[in-house]
């Protein structure tokens, strides 16, 4: 077991380990750090990484946004990531469009498990952990909890800071609303609310101030921790509020603010370590193509995801367009998924961490049909 | 605490809003208001009411351990009075932290969580308090001699040996009181102190309502004079010290008591027997335990019962499990600590596991033996519902939650809420983006923050 010095001083209880002392000194952990970012709830990524190009958009959206940030031509970036936006003007963000893991579940719960899993079932690991065994590294969850996936047989680190425990406004507005006539918890909530800046029934539908920096905190931890020389390498973070069946417009800008906060302060804190890194931000699935009655969207399938850092062969959106026309949609309700999320975090193990074929097997079991996606890093 | 808008008096009888009709909740709901809330390896009882009376009768709880005792406890005071250690590194305050994250497994493990529930009822109704902090040392031990032994025994062997317990003797100052008259007090120029006899009577026994004067207060605390404690010598403990006793026959209420320690103590026996004792016991365990505002007849009901039995308590304890009003779920609000502990007890953590309850019930406004005041903390759902007061819960479970792991959130609600989930809750969960925040839904919902 090989504790890292850094992650002892920090008072990690079980202290980032790498999976077995033997593979430890068989391949030292080198300089690559190795982030992911799992957004919690299902990020809508027809409005992150919008295809304004795309002639059927309008009769699913309506009039596009204003404000977007261009991403070369067919698609905009949301304007809450102007700070992302940077990066990809730095060639160092790549957006994967139309991404979808292998299953068609369309519950947060059995999603999240496919997604961390790393397949079309859950299992009793996630894919990191599985990948820390093979690339050898330590490996550190940011945040509460060692999320699905990075459990699994090689020990990882938890670190969590104080004071950000603060749960997101919509989850918030879930217990106002079901405690909604309790006659003493009720208005005691409703009050708490209010003394804490959010605004009074509307709660569900404008942009929230407030916890706005928990996230960005989190990913300046993160990125400390990982820059030190022998610290640890590999970490998973989370973040909600992705959920947004109403008022999509305006709820979807916090969290999106909160995400690009996030990743600014994250290559901030990451120094000179930042040009060893990829980031890989993933969501269980997309939402409906359609707007709903309520101004929100409803689980989907297809959506966007990230990769960012150094390396990245950034400044462009990869994707096979499945297109928005009539009988492009899947089911006829969501973007169709023409990327394998697989393909993608196997070509960053690959690519970035150097793994093998057989390596990359084992850690996404049965995935024969998703090949790595090549030229990501480099 | 106060609320700002609502009622203040809400009537907590209709709670036809909170839970629907037909099925029976009678089973969680024994364990919900009566217990510390059901573990999700705990089984159902088949016999709510043979469940809770079965505990009373036998206690099969462990020892705690670190078992606390008042020798081991005032050595360490004594230690520390010698060393004088940096705050924070008494040895009093290290054995009360390992004695009190000890009571706090008792409370998640015990087999007999209402018998757990009876000692921690009456451990705040005779509260000491850490703000007094040379009580540190022998505040656990306090629970577990005087209070533990006597919940199902009689009130009066239970409020002799809290008033001669070195905690209370500490906390109400009655150590260091003697008599104007006594043979120290002449030659020290010593005097009385009379908060322990007061708090005996206004709070301990016959409460104001039974009309005593300051005259009786100040009798009482000469009969209390010479109650001490022994800490630098040996043995260790309780001590009655003859030369700071005040002499003469004093009357309380009416009723002389001769001199001595004799005298205290057949005080103390006369007011565990008094009627507005049994009275005023009987309002505060049916408020704790049936509702914020008892019904007159439930407390009559209880009152009878204590002084049929002479004071029992666990026969007083019997009654409230047989009023028909303790049935009705969610008409009390968890406290902060009832609160951790439920929620603990729903994830069903393992020894080792477990997040730092007397912590968190410290950060949620219940800091585990440090109440403000003598009179304990308040039992009614609006003193533990202020705005900031229910946002620290809920931005608390939403930490805990992350503990939740790959557990199913709806399958711990079924288990630790079954039929009192409601439908709005359910739909909440559901709808949840993801495990922990249904799991957090769960902690922060009004049935789970209620009893």
């Amino acid at each position: 077991m090989n504790i890292g010095r850094r992650s002892a001083l920090l008072g990690l209880g079980s202290v980032a380990t790498i999976g077995g002392a033997s593979l430890a000194m068989a391949s030292a952990p080198g300089e690559k750090r190795f982030i992911v970012v799992i957004q919690r709830g299902a990020m809508d990524g027809m409005a992150a990484v919008v295809p304004h190009g795309d002639p059927g958009l309008t009769a699913l959206r309506g009039a596009t946004p204003e404000g977007l940030l261009d991403l070369g031509g067919f698609f905009g970036l949301h304007p809450a990531l102007a700070g992302m936006h940077e990066m990809y003007q730095a060639r160092a963000l790549l957006a994967v469009h139309a991404v979808a893991g292998p299953y068609r579940v369309r519950s947060h719960f059995e999603a999240q498990d496919y997604l961390e899993s790393g397949a079309d079932h859950r299992m009793t690991s996630g894919w990191l952990n599985r990948a820390i065994t093979a690339a050898a590294g330590n490996a550190l969850a940011v945040g509460v909890s060692v999320p699905l996936l990075l459990r699994g047989p090689a020990q990882v680190g938890n670190w969590a800071p104080h004071g950000l425990a603060e749960p997101p406004p919509d989850l918030y507005a879930a217990i106002a609303a079901m405690n909604q006539t309790d006659p003493v918890i009720g208005p005691a909530i409703a009050n708490g609310l209010k003394a804490r800046g959010f605004s009074d029934r509307t709660l569900m539908d404008e942009p929230q101030a407030t916890n706005r920096n928990a996230f960005p905190a989190l990913a300046t931890a993160a990125g400390t921790m990982l820059k030190a020389p022998d610290g640890p390498r590999i970490a998973a973070m989370e973040i909600g509020g992705w959920d947004t069946h109403t008022a999509q417009a305006n709820r979807l800008t916090g969290p999106l603010k909160q995400l690009d906060a996030g990743m600014v302060a994250l290559k901030a804190a990451l120094g000179d370590a930042w040009k060893h890194t990829a980031v890989l931000i993933m969501t269980e699935f997309g939402r409906t193509a359609r707007i709903n009655g309520t101004g929100g969207t409803d689980h989907g399938t297809g959506s966007v995801a990230f990769v960012l850092g150094g390396e990245v062969k950034g400044g462009r959106v990869l994707a096979n367009w499945p297109g928005l026309g009539p009988g492009k949609l899947f089911e006829d309700r969501d973007l169709a998924p023409t990327t394998d999320l697989r393909s993608l975090a196997k070509g960053l193990l690959a690519e970035h961490l150097g793994m093998s074929g057989p390596a990359l097997d084992q850690v996404f079991p049965g995935s024969a049909s998703a090949a790595p996606i090549r030229g990501l890093i480099g | 605490m106060a609320v700002s808008i609502g009622s203040p008096f809400v009537t907590v009888r209709d709670t036809s809003w909170l839970y629907g009709a037909g099925m029976d909740t009678n089973p969680i709901h024994a364990m919900t208001r009566f217990g510390l809330g059901r573990r999700a390896s705990e089984p159902l009882p088949t016999d709510p009411v043979g469940w809770l009376l079965g505990q009373l009768r036998a206690d099969g709880a462990p020892r705690i351990d670190p078992f606390p005792n008042t020798q081991t406890g005032l050595a360490a005071l004594q230690d520390d009075r010698v060393n004088k250690p940096a705050p924070g590194k008494s040895a009093a305050r290290a054995l009360f932290v390992a004695q009190a994250a000890a009571e706090f497994d008792q409370a998640l493990t015990t087999p007999t969580p209402f018998r757990e529930r009876l000692v921690w009822f009456w451990t705040n109704h005779f509260t000491i308090s850490l703000r007094r902090g040379e009580c540190t040392a022998v505040a656990c031990a306090f629970i577990e001699e005087a209070i533990r032994p006597h919940v199902t025994g009689s009130f009066a062997d239970m409020l002799l040996a809290v008033e001669r317990h070195p905690a209370m003797l500490m906390y109400l100052d009655n150590a260091r009181s003697a008599g104007p008259n006594s043979l120290a007090g002449q030659r020290r120029h010593l005097g009385l102190n009379e908060n322990l006899a007061r708090e005996c009577l206004e709070l301990h026994t016959v409460s104001p309502l039974a009309g005593y004067t300051q005259a009786d207060v100040t009798a009482f605390a000469r009969l209390l004079t010479g109650w001490s404690i022994e800490v630098q010598g040996e043995p260790k403990g309780f001590v009655f010290r003859p030369n700071t006793h005040e002499p003469g026959e004093q009357t309380v209420m009416g009723r002389g008591f001769p001199p001595g320690e004799e005298g205290g103590i057949a005080a103390l026996r006369f007011l565990a027997a008094h009627p507005a004792t049994h009275r005023h016991l009987a309002t505060k365990l049916v408020r704790h335990f049936v509702a914020d505002n008892p019904s007159p007849d439930d407390v009559r009901r209880i009152e009878s019962v204590m002084r049929d039995t002479s004071g029992n308590l666990g026969a007083a304890a019997a009654a409230l499990v047989h009023l028909p009003a303790a049935w009705v779920p969610g008409t009390k609000l968890r406290t902060p600590r009832d609160y951790v502990v439920a929620a603990v007890r729903a994830l069903d953590l393992p020894e080792g596991n477990r997040p730092n309850m007397i912590g968190i019930a410290g950060l949620l406004g219940e800091p585990f033996m440090v109440a403000p005041a003598p009179d304990g903390w308040p039992d009614k759902a609006t003193d533990w519902s202020s705005p900031e007061a229910m946002m620290r819960r809920i931005d608390w479970a939403n930490a805990f939650a992350g503990r939740l792991g790959p557990r199913d959130p709806m399958e711990i609600a079924d288990l630790t809420l079954g039929p009192l989930l409601r439908p709005t809750t359910i739909e909440a969960m559901r709808r949840a983006g993801s495990r922990r925040d249904a799991f957090t839904l769960m902690l922060t919902s009004s049935e789970f923050q209620r009893r």
